[in-house]
């Protein structure tokens, strides 16, 4: 069933996913927007391009969730004035993706009265001048560019009392870089207002000299932690495009992988979380469950964090039947161990002290702000692309989505256990039924300017790749999407009245990717 | 409480000592732990920066602190700020955006200071190189002294990489 937007007709695009395109005017821009909007449609991400060499001018293009799939829209903007309807008022979280679109090719969000709502650079910090756009098709990868203006006006909250601490970009911990600015009165803190784009190395712009199957190799360094979800997702936006689709061993193998990256993960911040709860028990017992994990990884898929064995196509490894005894035994072990720990943080009144109503970020706010992934399951939104719209071999291993309703540090570590624990009754499942065949298809052509998305649920939340193809197999443009585009105005929001003690903890319950979102 | 007694029981340690690590990894943590109680008193003192790493490499110098590999067990220890640090551990090809706090960290580092550059990008720039927005390798950007290939490095490799760089250290002043 295709979705339906007043007077935007929409043509189907192939692939793992239900997905649909539309060319757009302004007008409908808009109003396509507004009635996905209002019938309980998220945007996933927006993203420009320089279309000068080929239809003209540039582009924008908006990714929508609707009930029956996604929803692409795409506005072609005029070489000279390339502006378009501002979306930040009908999506919270198109704010940050409109400046960083115009940081990189100078198209410009514009509100009814003619302004710019936010015209501070994202991912611009000082090394390039304002007028110069670094995706723009005449500026080469290597380009050596002028250093620009680097001031940054961040909102002053005035009053009684408040003063600032700034924090970062380099962290007391071992961390990514970011800057944090702390209005506070005594130690509550009234406001945070992040400053990210650190990390910014030109991933996007590097895709462009890559071809489309190298490309699946940076994809899966956008964001280490979550490897296997980038790699899927590029793979997928790659196999629609070229027609192609990997075998069912290939499919449940990908599976596998992914719900690994998934416990890998979390037990690798619930050992924080109780560390930053003030158990450091926590750390130690979890850091050494979560490297018993990568050992295995390392045996039997041959890397750690499982780095690059999704592949355009299907998989770089196998398993066999020895090797699925020994992670049926390893799961059937961590299971146990995972029962007594969270019997031990539930029950430790320090801990469940910290963390019971510190962070909270309520349903409504979760709503308001788009968020996704294990953030916006703790907030009552109870989404998961694996579980609908559902992608292969998710239909024939329906996962049980964990959800929570108070949105506090608490919620957010019941929900990463209980995940944790499907993760492992998902890998029994495909172990035992694990199918014969291919482990890698062949891929069909790439027609010049074919156009395939991958949506994949990693560990933080909802993967998205966008993927153009240019002639000769190569990559024309590639939009990478973490969920952390969505979450990180969710942190600034949750932190709001707790104190400035609490946000370790509260930070790292959501923990956010800086190199996903920076690019 | 008693449970928390009762799993450190029967978990128990789980450090590798010398006999179960290979022996790389078992020269190294020994000299290691030698030229640190000679050099700098059994207290090696490091500040991590990320300086545009896809956070990879962060996973693996987490690690370290894990009960295997257990650092700090060797006098080694993270340190919040670099005016505590004798070295850094710099991750990632150095982005335009962070080539200022790298400089600035470098230089807040008390002598005499060591810098290893962990991972692929930080080697050599790595599979994003240097282009409009990254400088690539950390050596183009801060003097470094040893440097880790690996996408990401084994936690062992880091370790290596920090006694090499200790070591070079002291031949060095002899």
């Amino acid at each position: 069933m295709s979705p339906t937007l007043p007077g935007i007709p929409l043509a189907p695009l192939a692939g793992a996913v239900p997905a649909w395109r539309a060319a757009v005017d302004a007008r409908q821009w808009r109003s396509g927007c507004e009635a996905a909007a209002r019938s309980g449609g998220r945007l996933a991400a927006l993203w420009a391009g320089d279309e000068r060499d080929a239809a003209g001018g540039f582009s924008v293009r908006a990714l929508l969730v609707t009930f029956e799939g996604l929803v692409c829209l795409e506005l072609a903007l005029p070489e000279q004035d390339p502006t378009y309807p501002d979306l930040s008022d009908v999506f919270a979280c198109a704010a940050r993706m409109q400046r960083a679109a115009f940081d990189l090719v100078g198209v410009r969000a514009v509100t009814p009265s003619g302004s710019a709502p936010d015209a501070r650079g994202w991912l611009r910090h000082g090394a390039w001048r304002e007028e110069v756009h670094p995706l723009r098709r005449d500026v080469s990868l290597t380009a050596d560019l002028a250093a620009g203006d680097a001031a940054y006006d961040f909102v002053q909250v005035a009053g009684d009392g408040v003063h600032e601490v700034p924090v970062g970009p380099v962290h007391a911990g071992i961390i990514e870089p970011g800057h944090f600015r702390f209005s506070i009165v005594g130690e509550q803190v009234l406001r945070l207002e992040q400053r990210l784009g650190y990390k910014h190395k030109g991933i996007e712009k590097r895709f462009e000299s890559m071809t489309l199957e190298e490309g699946a190799r940076l994809a899966g360094r956008v964001s280490g932690d979550s490897t296997v979800a980038y790699a899927w997702a590029y793979a997928m936006a790659l196999e629609s495009i070229t027609g192609s689709a990997p075998g069912r061993r290939a499919q449940f193998l990908r599976a596998l992988l992914l719900e690994r990256e998934r416990i890998a993960n979390h037990l690798g911040d619930l050992g924080a979380l109780g560390n930053d709860g003030g158990l450091a028990f926590g750390l130690s017992q979890f850091s050494r469950l979560k490297e018993d994990l990568l050992r295995a990884n390392a045996r039997v898929f041959g890397h750690r964090y499982l780095m690059d064995r999704v592949v355009p196509g299907g998989v770089a490894c196998d398993v066999d039947a020895a090797a699925a005894h020994a992670l049926l035994e390893e799961g059937d072990l961590l299971e146990a161990e995972l029962r007594s720990l969270r019997a031990i943080y539930y029950d430790h009144s320090g801990l469940q002290d910290r963390c019971i109503t510190c962070g909270r970020l309520t349903p409504r706010t979760a709503a308001l702000l788009g968020v996704v992934g294990l953030a916006a399951r703790a907030s009552g939104h109870a989404m998961d692309a694996r579980a609908y719209p559902g992608f292969a071999p998710y239909g024939e291993l329906p996962p049980v989505v964990a959800s929570h309703r108070n949105g506090d540090v608490a919620a957010r570590i019941v929900v990463r256990f209980e995940e944790a624990f499907e993760s492992l009754r998902l890998q029994r499942l495909i172990l035992e039924r694990l199918p014969e065949g291919e482990l890698r298809t062949a891929l069909g052509a790439a027609a010049d300017g074919a156009f395939g998305i991958g949506w994949v649920e990693g560990w933080r939340g909802e993967v998205f790749v966008a993927l153009h193809a240019g002639a000769g197999g190569r990559v024309r443009r590639c939009h990478p999407h973490d969920p952390s585009w969505q979450n990180w105005p969710a942190l600034e929001h949750a932190v709001i009245g707790n104190i400035v003690p609490d946000f370790p903890l509260i930070n790292k319950s959501f923990n956010l990717s800086y190199a996903g979102a920076d690019l | 409480m008693h449970k928390i007694l009762l799993k450190i029981a029967q978990v128990g340690l789980k450090t590798e000592t010398a006999p179960r690590t290979d022996e790389a990894l078992r020269v190294g943590a020994a000299r290691l732990n030698e030229d640190v109680l000679r050099l700098l008193g059994r207290a090696l003192a490091i500040r991590h920066v990320d300086a545009g790493s896809c956070n990879g490499c962060e996973l693996e110098i987490h690690a370290l602190n894990n009960p295997y590999y257990n650092l700090e067990g060797l006098g080694i220890k993270f340190v919040a700020s670099p005016r505590h640090a004798d070295l850094l551990l710099v991750t990632g090809p150095v982005s335009r955006n962070m080539e200022e706090a790298l400089r600035r960290t470098y230089e807040a580092v008390p002598e005499p200071k060591l810098v290893v550059a962990a991972g692929d990008c930080g080697c050599d720039g790595g599979i994003f190189g240097e282009n409009y927005a990254s400088r690539g390798r950390v050596a183009n950007v801060i003097p470094v002294d040893v440097a880790v290939p690996g996408c990401p490095p084994p936690p062992a490799a880091i370790m290596q990489a920090i006694v090499t760089a200790v070591t070079v250290a002291t031949t060095a002043k002899r």
